[in-house]
């Protein structure tokens, strides 16, 4: 099968992802949604990895993974802050910075 | 089947770096094995010598025979005058800034972060932790991992070091951004803004990383280069590659459209850690976006200039007209902050290669960073020290007659506006004037111009603070906090600094126009 399939798939993922972000009011949610682009990323980097014949897009995908992982470490932990605080993740109760 | 080589890795030309990261970690096993009263202490002491014995490294390297240029690490670390000068004014200015971090006079012997900041803000948790003295001295570690992050983004010469890189300069930043002891909601909040919106951003930079190695099959920037001048596929995949590229870039840049985090983030994170942010970040940033645009991208420059002067001007055009509106101090130097973004990508649209003796662009924008840089630095370290009952006092009406409180103060708070405005004798002046040359020369006549327009704009901007501070009623019940010399050294220094670069720019302007060729 063609590597172009799953970059199409790919560029699907990374829109699914990039619109959750913007409409999804959850901060988890929109949260999972840059997850899902980050994992778009990946596939992306293995379907041309294949098709280009080398393999450092296999290899920069554990990079990836190890800094999502990261991420989600901070990333929790700042929005259980906000949980406690406010009782709430969405990001519409977040307003006290806005003009 | 072949022997696996081991990796090669140049320990002494990449110790400055190496030191820093050290003294981080060093700084995480503090935390751990210190009784708490030593903590905060050791923790001073030890970022001070780090980034100190890194300097003097950096220095030795640099001043010793220049063949120890070249790419570091398997290619990963492009080690040149750029990376040399870059890694120069980080060490400087993450010194400078992390010295505010470490005061605790203004706050009655407190820091200016919670006492716990998992502790939920009005409740009895809280109040234990404060009262118990408990402070975050975490926030130094993380400063410093974030500042070999930015050392190491500089200098990447590869997309996925830089993507590594810009993780690890970003995360230590989410977290120190929700970290303030007062009005600790606006500061969760803007951590908040910042994690969701920078993790946007970097997978935005990822997809384009993705998209530029399937076009080119390289993450090196060598390598993309070359592929570029012998291209297998159609162009539409390098050029979403290297838009989704310079959108992750663009928002760590703090450039319009991607500008909205800048203003809520410089207000609710803690004064000093805004100060780190709104110098090394930008200077990080700046610095890899022209390194990967100039080598990798460099043969596709017709395509990306035209964009980036359009982002140019409307970047200038929000800055500088939002800020006129400001009525709060820190909103109006995050402003400040995006229209000098503006100003710095002018040069960056530029990419004049450089005659040999004649200043390039990169030149041009590491002077401008440096000036702004060490008006930064001073600029929120003042910040700080204008306080009431409350704490800080970031309502610009708070600070009308400043000038009769503190004439010192005020004094040097004039100069570096005098120095964001780009005023003739300050170090503002010469870098505008070097940014508007190195565009003028690459043949953007028309955006020197509209440039020029918008820094006389923008002049009254920080005029009116001056105008303000000299000549209105001195307001109610603000006064001038007792600092020590943790907030006075960076303070005087960034004054000094700014009126030196404007007197004698020389030394200056012959150190960047020597080292700002990059090595491909």
């Amino acid at each position: 099968m063609s590597p172009d399939n799953y970059v199409y798939l790919a560029a699907i993922l990374f829109t699914i992802g990039t619109i959750g972000v913007m409409i999804r009011r959850n901060a988890l949610v929109a949260f999972m949604s840059v997850e899902l682009m980050l994992n778009a990323a990946n596939l992306a980097m293995v379907a041309f990895a294949l098709a280009r014949g080398g393999l450092d897009g296999q290899v920069a995908t554990f990079f990836v993974m190890v800094v999502a992982a990261a991420e989600v470490v901070v990333g929790l932990s700042i929005i259980i802050t906000i949980y406690r605080t406010r009782r709430s993740t969405s990001v519409d109760a977040a307003n006290l910075l806005k003009l | 089947m072949n022997a696996i080589t081991a990796p090669t890795f140049e320990w002494l030309q990449l110790a400055p770096i190496l030191t820093v990261l050290l003294a981080a970690c060093i700084g995480i096993g503090i935390e751990a094995a210190l009784p708490r009263r030593w903590r905060f202490v050791s923790q001073v002491l030890l970022f001070e010598l780090a980034i100190g014995v890194a300097f003097v490294l950096l220095v030795m390297s640099w001043l010793s025979p220049k063949d120890n240029l070249g790419l570091m690490a398997m290619d990963s670390i492009s080690l040149d005058g750029p990376s040399y000068l870059m890694w120069g004014a980080l060490l400087v200015f993450g010194l400078l800034s992390m010295l505010v971090f470490a005061e605790r006079d203004l706050n009655d012997g407190a820091s200016s972060f919670a006492a716990s900041a998992a502790s939920v803000p009005g409740s009895a948790a809280e109040t234990e932790a404060s009262l118990a003295r408990h402070e975050h001295s975490e926030v130094f570690p993380l400063a410093l991992f974030s500042l070999t992050g930015m050392m190491v983004f500089v200098a990447a010469n590869d997309l996925l070091t830089a993507f590594v890189a810009l993780e690890v300069m970003s995360l230590p930043l989410y977290l120190l951004s929700g970290m303030a002891r007062r009005r600790r909601l606006l500061s969760q909040e803007a951590a908040l803004k910042y994690f969701l919106l920078g993790a946007l951003s970097s997978a935005f930079f990822l997809f384009g990383m993705a998209l530029t190695y399937g076009f080119t099959g390289s993450f090196d920037y060598g390598r993309i280069s070359d592929a570029i001048a012998d291209p297998v596929y159609g162009r539409g995949l390098l050029y979403t590659g290297m838009a989704f590229l310079a959108i992750g870039l663009l928002f760590k840049i703090g450039a319009v459209p991607f500008h909205n985090w800048v203003p809520d983030v410089y207000v609710g994170a803690p004064t000093p850690v805004t100060g780190f942010m709104a110098i090394c970040t930008k200077l990080a940033a700046v610095g890899a976006t022209v390194r990967i645009f100039y080598v990798g991208f460099g043969g596709e420059r017709w395509a990306w200039q035209p964009l980036v002067a359009v982002v140019a001007v409307i970047t200038m055009a929000i800055g500088v007209v939002v800020a006129l509106t400001q009525s709060d101090m820190k909103r109006l130097l995050a402003y400040s902050s995006i229209s000098h973004a503006g100003f710095i990508l002018v040069a960056v649209v530029g990419a004049t290669a450089g005659v040999t003796g004649q200043m390039n662009s990169f030149g041009s924008i590491l002077f401008y960073l440096v000036a702004y840089g060490f008006a930064t630095v001073a600029a929120f370290a003042i910040v700080t020290m204008v306080r009431n009952q409350a704490g800080e006092v970031h309502e610009i009406s708070g600070w009308a007659g400043l000038g009769r409180k503190s004439p010192l103060l005020a004094g040097i708070f004039a100069v570096l506006m005098l120095s964001f405005a780009g005023i003739p004798l300050t170090g503002g002046f010469i870098g505008k004037w070097a940014v508007f040359s190195a565009a003028w020369r690459g043949g953007y006549a028309w955006l020197v111009l509209a440039a020029v327009a918008f820094s006389l704009v923008a002049a009254y901007v920080y005029l009116r603070v001056i105008v303000l501070m000299f000549f209105a009623e001195p307001a109610d019940g603000v006064v001038v906090g007792r600092a020590s010399g943790m907030t006075w050294v960076p303070v005087a220094l960034g004054a000094l600094a700014s009126a030196y670069l404007g007197l004698f720019p020389g030394p200056l302007l012959d150190l960047v126009t020597s080292a700002s060729t990059f090595l491909r």
